[in-house]
């Protein structure tokens, strides 16, 4: 079948502003929205500029808008796109080119809610005990893949750039409520800051575009509690 | 030219780059890598970590040594996998100390299940080794080590593509990397440079491996001089997704999932009545190739099916559900109810640059090293996997030789001063650049890509003859004819990714051709290595690692023997 590919696109070398370009792409069914990008790169115009790597929803590098909302480009079939595919770059980021946006702004949120283990106390020699319901606890957010499709989903971030956004949160979440993290004072205080978690108006939009299907916004709403309740 | 001055450089931020980086944080030390560090092929790895921790029943490091030695068909250097298999065991209580989210069992310990080919008490039967988070255990690695590396603040360079390393007399200098948002080249002086950037198994069709795994780090030492070793040792995991080679981790059967041919036989029962599922990779995707070949593939076809159906939805849901939804979203199947249509997919390289057990790259059969340069994780050969890798062991072999590597750079670049390279190292990458800009007429670099993975798949994969290979070679020889022809559209500075792909694509054509003239090369089977016309392992001839040398008028081969301590080889059998 054919598929009509409709892809924003932005040279920065060449264009004042972005614009739409069509592309006809054959396709199967059960082909990625990817795929027909790679034809289109390959077979069409090798200038189309995009990230991606393993190429089945793992490294988190092709988020981006496929008809009208946040997904990863080799996750998403043609069966479940339709014979129209329209393909922006995700939203609320500087765009590089093309598809390709300016990911720094969002790894600097993730590195400002301390995404690493704080513990204290000393090491046992084998591992720290946690028992699997301590486990379970915080199982959901460590599916994150940085992949953005949540933070720029949101329309509090789209709307105020220095929201510390739903990735960053998901992400505090994974240690705060991890048995063998002792960095929750500062982790929720961070996130308690006018940037942190109650910009969060729950529209849910974070939830639906997560790709890992993490429950972004019960994330936020345990992190919210936390802070509420000053208990973990 | 942009030029850096640091300690040491790290290239590619996968697992072993970053567990390196984490021995160096005290020092100047640079991450480069082509991608984002989340974005690196480890997050991909799914079944588990091998550890002897001995949580869920006996085990000893051991008897894991002697599980990777027989795995790898007896070319595995047993110092060095005696080396990995002891120091598996703190390098996993390391990874749990900086967070990493294991699964646990009842009493809290780091949980762990059976894989292919690890068993107890030399060869008895399964044993639980492989330490797990589900099946993302690659992904929890990948996040702990990144998330280590920004608390002790490395400093990273994204989304630079390494294009040259500088080598002379002996010694690396330091690299040459392409910035792919500005097109800016970068050169960087290091007293010593880390290579760990993975594996090539985009040399085939049918892969496993991301788009980005390209062998950068693999070929451009060969393209200087150096040797690789072992080249002719590609591992195909059996359960790959039908047609499109998504893994399915061997923890599916690790959990009781089976193989199934086309007259409904559990068919490895017949070839490996000990371990039958869980034989090693090599022997299996051999077998499923058979299986196809006699016509009981299923309906006659060229794939076989995983049968998940009586594990039961829960262990499935728990267990399994990363891999579970790629059956899902890619097959459009519920693996509860239906088996799922498999076929082997190339998954990883046992050859790459010869390093010795503190990942310094050696030049030679006698081991010399080559100053400041060292490898670490797939793209080296150490050899810990021999001629067949182990599941789990590539994760076990980055995070302890890339610690390994880290603390040896972490000695030398105390004790040695930055020696100035050559003037204008990135001389010859800047005009191969502007000569592959300026051509305007020329065919496509995806389609001379797709003619060599197609070509590689059919003549060089799970089974191989010198017939095909002679014709494969030849092949390869074309298709570097028509590559100095290729013609790109995106002659722009801003992430031109068309001009990347291109470079990839040259590195490529030179990793086929190291792994066909090695393949022809050595006439025997062993692993993952299999000829039809020579179909016996050649113990008084081939007990040996090749070195493959690239020379003006071909190749030149050498041969270093392999390290045997405990285990004289036998016989493999399941």
């Amino acid at each position: 079948m054919e598929v009509r590919y409709r892809i924003k696109r932005f040279n920065p070398e060449r264009d004042r502003a972005p614009h739409w370009e069509e592309y006809k792409v054959p396709a199967e069914p059960t082909d990625r929205v990817l795929d027909g990008l790679h034809y289109v790169k390959w077979y069409i115009d090798g200038t189309l500029a995009l990230r991606r790597s393993c190429a089945h929803g793992i490294c988190g590098s092709d988020a981006m808008m496929i008809n009208g909302r946040n997904q990863l480009a080799c996750k998403i079939l043609i069966k479940d796109a339709g014979r129209r595919v329209t393909v922006e770059p995700i939203r609320g980021m500087r765009v590089i080119k093309d598809l390709v946006v300016d990911m720094e702004p969002f790894f600097e949120k993730y590195r400002a809610v301390m995404p690493w283990l704080i513990a204290h106390d000393p090491a046992p020699e084998a591992e720290r005990r946690q028992s699997p319901q301590e486990r379970a606890r915080f199982d959901d957010t460590t599916k994150c893949i940085l992949c953005a499709a949540c933070t720029t989903s949101c329309p509090i971030f789209w709307a105020d750039g220095e929201y510390v956004g739903p990735a960053a949160i998901v992400n505090a979440h994974r240690f705060i409520f991890d048995s063998r993290d002792q960095g929750a004072e500062q982790r929720l205080a961070i996130l308690a800051e006018r940037s942190g978690v109650f910009r969060c108006k729950t529209t849910f939009n974070c939830t639906d575009a997560c790709p890992r299907g993490i429950e972004v916004t019960k994330a936020i709403q345990d992190v919210k509690q936390a802070i509420l309740l000053r208990r973990i | 030219m942009i030029e850096h001055r640091f300690d040491a450089v790290i290239v590619g931020a996968g697992g072993a780059g970053l567990r390196a980086a984490t021995e160096l944080a005290g020092l100047h030390v640079a991450v480069v890598s082509k991608l984002y560090p989340p974005r690196s092929h480890t997050g991909a790895a799914q079944g588990g970590i091998g550890a002897a921790l001995g949580n869920l029943e006996e085990d000893h490091p051991e008897w894991h040594t002697f599980d990777t030695i027989k795995g790898g068909d007896y070319l595995v250097d047993q110092d060095a996998a005696d080396l990995m298999c002891q120091e598996a065991v703190e390098t996993v209580y390391e990874l749990e100390h900086w967070g990493l989210p294991f699964d646990r069992t009842p009493d809290g310990l780091i949980a762990q299940r059976r894989f292919g080919g690890h068993t107890r008490n030399f060869g008895e039967g399964p044993v639980r080794r492989a330490c797990h988070a589900a099946d993302r255990t690659g992904h929890m690695i990948l996040q702990t080590l990144y998330q280590q590396c920004l608390k002790h603040g490395v400093h990273f360079f994204d989304e630079f593509q390494m294009l040259d390393l500088l080598i002379e007399d002996g010694r690396c200098h330091g690299l040459v990397a392409y910035e792919i948002d500005t097109g800016e080249l970068h050169t960087f002086h290091a007293k010593a440079v880390l290579l760990a950037t993975g594996g090539f198994g985009r040399i085939f069709k049918v892969t496993s491996n991301a788009h980005a795994l390209t062998g950068d780090g693999v070929a451009i030492p060969w393209r200087r001089g150096l040797p690789l070793e072992d080249m002719e040792f590609f591992q195909f995991h059996p359960t790959g997704i039908y047609k499109l080679g998504i893994l399915l981790s061997e923890a599916a059967r690790g959990e009781g999932a089976v193989l199934i041919n086309g007259k409904g036989e559990r068919f490895m029962e017949r070839y490996a009545p000990t371990l039958k599922d869980l034989a090693p990779r090599d022997m299996i995707s051999r077998f499923m190739h058979m299986e196809i070949r006699e016509g009981r593939g299923i309906e006659g076809k060229d794939y076989l099916h995983l049968d998940f159906r009586h594990l039961g939805k829960d262990i499935i849901a728990q267990k399994l559900p990363d891999i579970t939804e790629f059956v899902r979203v890619y097959l459009g199947i519920d693996p509860t109810r239906e088996p799922v249509p498999i076929q082997p997919t190339a998954h990883y390289a046992m050859g790459g640059v010869p390093t010795n057990n503190d990942g310094q790259v050696i030049m030679d059969e006698r081991n010399t090293p080559v100053a400041g340069l060292y490898a670490a994780g797939e793209c080296a050969c150490v050899s810990v996997h021999g001629a067949n890798r182990l599941g789990t062991n590539s994760l076990v072999d980055i995070l302890v030789f890339g610690r390994r590597a880290g603390r040896h750079i972490a000695r030398t670049v105390r004790e040695s001063d930055l020696v100035a390279g050559r003037a204008n190292p990135g001389s010859a990458v800047a005009a191969e650049i502007r000569d592959l800009l300026a051509r305007t007429e020329g065919e496509s670099v995806a389609a001379i890509r797709a003619a060599l993975q197609e070509e590689m798949m059919a003549r060089a994969s799970v089974f191989r003859t010198g017939g095909d290979l002679t014709s494969a070679l030849e092949t390869i020889q074309t298709l570097k004819e028509r590559y100095r022809r290729a013609k790109i559209d995106d002659r722009g500075r801003r992430f031109n990714t068309d001009l990347l792909e291109a470079l990839e694509l040259g590195f490529l054509l030179d990793l086929a051709e190291a792994t066909v003239a090695s393949a022809l090369n050595r006439t025997e089977s062993r692993g993952a290595h299999f000829r039809e016309d020579f179909p016996n392992r050649d113990d008084a001839n081939w007990l040996k690692h090749t070195l493959i040398y690239r020379r003006r008028d071909g190749y030149e081969f050498r041969y270093k023997p392999v390290v045997i301590t405990r285990f004289q080889p036998k016989e493999r059998k399941y």
